[in-house]
């Protein structure tokens, strides 16, 4: 039986071999006007947006006034701030309890896995207010030797805002933390011990490193997303941007003209975060041993890519 | 002849699953003793068992003047701490079938990596010496790449040359050549024979008859957890007494 009659499509009408043209025969592209509808619906789309804004009830001149004023700035200044502790808490907590989750210690994994359980499972925003008021449960801080102070003294709005997001985060880092540890082949480990490598050398010199390597895209989201999240902080009287621009809105009624200062301020630093974490990765990933180098920044900006468990 | 290695007595189970049975070896200086076997039979888990990457179950290794993991203390065993245990597996070299090289590391840095942090020498000697090495196995010329960049056969010498840089007493060798494409299997036999003329002690699990007939002075028949065969490779091979190893023999010479 002829099997190569069946395969060959019937509706194409046969082409003699006597037809066929040579080998420098023009080529026709496919011609797709759709894309320019399409395209032409998006450009009218964004520009009736636009147009709405400029003409709404919006001043812009106060936008423009607010966006460097001091408090504003300084505003920003404590963003970052926050931002910046915060993610440093969340990667120190997120390291320590990923590395504990894959411990030979079934009562470290056990602590680790209730970590993850309570901050992952419970709302960011929550935990800020639970901080903030922490000294109901606590009225005072007491380590023998070391402190001995009224508790709201010492956890401060800027400490409880950057307990709050840092120990949040910190919830999600670990899972990150041990997915990446988990994704270093175990024979990298192997070979280690029989090199005379401790634990403890196996750990920093060959399965972090590699590790820092994988969970490189998901810091900079992190940091993305802490610089945005930091906002919440406002809502326990952290003088940070938000708060800033709110208590300026509460005197002068411009709302909406101090929301637009945030947001520029927030696209600005999320854009230069962005650009940072696109040549981060670029550097890390040099050896060609991972893919992230071929990522594009603009590609980072979901919150996090699912962990292994999630995924 | 003096003794490098003497396995006494080696079982180790999985759950339910015995894997060794039971298994006395002794391996004598400057000897090349290659494991045959059936897949399955725990060749790996023995040569695994030698260097404790798993712990036996029952009986014990002697290595180089010290027993593997423990202590003789008062008539027992006493476990070591992981350091000393660590301190003893480095005087056993060993590669793995999947070269299980550092994959953020160079060739020259993983040659050094065991070197510097282990036996604390300074870059620049452990770095001359690893590059003595890597002339050795022929991959001076690639000192710079990542593993990821080199052919299967390249990778194995590199771990090669990283397990010798630890100048252990005994090479362990678990199949070096079975993930390897066939014409790159040649390379890394050809350094494991020279390795053989200089004296090396080695024990070596492979399915490459031939180099056993060549270059062990002995062979190893495994059966499911045990030592069915052992002897010089010509009698080993040629005629073998048990009914079970002539059958494996028969299916892997044919
Ligand atoms: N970590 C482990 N957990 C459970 N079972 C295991 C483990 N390692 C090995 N085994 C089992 O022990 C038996 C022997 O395995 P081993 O790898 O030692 O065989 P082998 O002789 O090396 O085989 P091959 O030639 O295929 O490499 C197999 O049945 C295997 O499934
Ligand atoms: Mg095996």
């Amino acid at each position: 039986m002829d099997i190569m009659s069946h395969a060959a499509p019937k509706t194409t009408a046969t082409l003699s071999l006597a037809d066929l043209p040579g080998p420098n025969v023009a080529v026709r592209r496919l011609r797709h006007p759709g894309r320019w509808v399409s395209g032409g619906i998006v450009l009218l789309l964004l520009a009736v947006i636009g147009r709405a804004f400029a003409v709404g009830q919006i001043q812009w001149p106060v936008v423009g006034q607010f966006l460097t004023a001091g408090v504003i700035v300084t505003g920003f200044g404590w963003t970052l701030l926050i931002s910046a502790c915060a993610l440093a808490l969340g990667v120190v907590l997120g390291f320590a309890f990923g590395i504990m989750r894959l411990s030979e210690n079934p009562i470290l994994r056990f602590a680790a896995w209730l970590y993850v359980w309570i901050f992952r499972g419970t709302p960011v925003l929550l935990q800020l207010l639970i901080w903030f008021n922490i000294a109901l449960v606590f009225p005072r801080l007491y380590i023998p030797g070391l402190v001995d102070e009224r508790m709201v003294d010492v956890v401060t709005p800027f400490v409880a805002a950057v307990l709050g997001l840092g120990v949040n985060e910190g919830s999600y880092l670990t899972e990150v933390v041990r997915g990446g540890i988990g994704s270093v082949d175990k024979g990298q480990t192997e070979a280690a011990h029989t090199l005379g490598m401790t634990p403890g050398q196996t750990m920093r010199r060959i399965i972090l490193p590699q590790t820092l390597r994988l969970i490189l895209p998901v810091l900079g989201n992190s940091a993305i997303g802490m610089l945005k999240f930091s906002s919440l902080a406002a809502t326990i009287a952290m003088g940070e941007m938000l708060n800033a621009a709110q208590r300026i809105y509460f005197i002068n009624g411009a709302v909406i003209e101090l929301l637009f200062v945030c947001a520029v301020w927030y696209l600005a630093g999320t854009t230069v975060l962005s650009i940072g974490q696109y040549y981060l990765e670029r550097h890390f990933g040099r050896d060609a041993s991972t893919a992230t180098a071929e990522r594009s920044w603009f590609k980072g900006w979901a919150r996090r890519p699912a962990t292994p468990e999630e995924a | 002849m003096s003794l490098a290695v003497k396995a006494v007595g080696i079982r180790k189970s999985f759950g339910a699953h015995e894997v060794l049975k039971g298994l006395d070896l002794d391996v004598a200086y400057g000897e090349v003793l290659c494991i045959l076997g059936p897949s399955g039979s725990g060749k790996s888990t023995f040569l695994r068992c030698i260097n404790h990457l798993e712990t036996p179950n029952g009986g014990y290794v002697w290595v180089d003047g010290a027993i593997m993991g423990y202590e003789l203390s008062s008539g027992a065993l006493q476990e070591l701490p992981v350091k000393r245990l660590r301190a003893q597996q480095s005087r056993l070299g060993m590669v793995f079938q999947h070269f299980n090289l550092f994959a953020h590391r160079t060739v020259l840095g993983n040659v050094i990596e065991g070197p510097m942090v282990v036996r604390g020498l300074k870059r620049a000697e452990a770095e001359a010496r690893a590059m003595e090495l890597l002339e050795q196995v022929g991959m001076a010329g690639k000192a710079s790449s990542y593993p990821s960049q080199l052919s299967g056969g390249q990778k194995q010498r590199v771990a090669i040359a990283r397990a010798l840089a630890m100048e252990p007493r005994v090479m362990l060798f678990d199949e070096p050549t079975s993930a390897l494409d066939p014409e790159l299997v040649g390379e890394v036999l050809e350094v494991m024979r020279a390795l053989a003329r200089g004296g090396t002690t080695m024990i070596v699990v492979t399915h490459e008859i031939g180099f056993a007939r060549e270059v062990a002075d002995r062979v190893v028949v495994m059966i499911e957890g045990e030592i069915r065969e052992k002897g010089v490779p010509g009698d080993v091979l040629s005629n073998p007494t048990d009914p079970r190893v002539r059958s494996f023999l028969s299916r892997v010479l044919a």
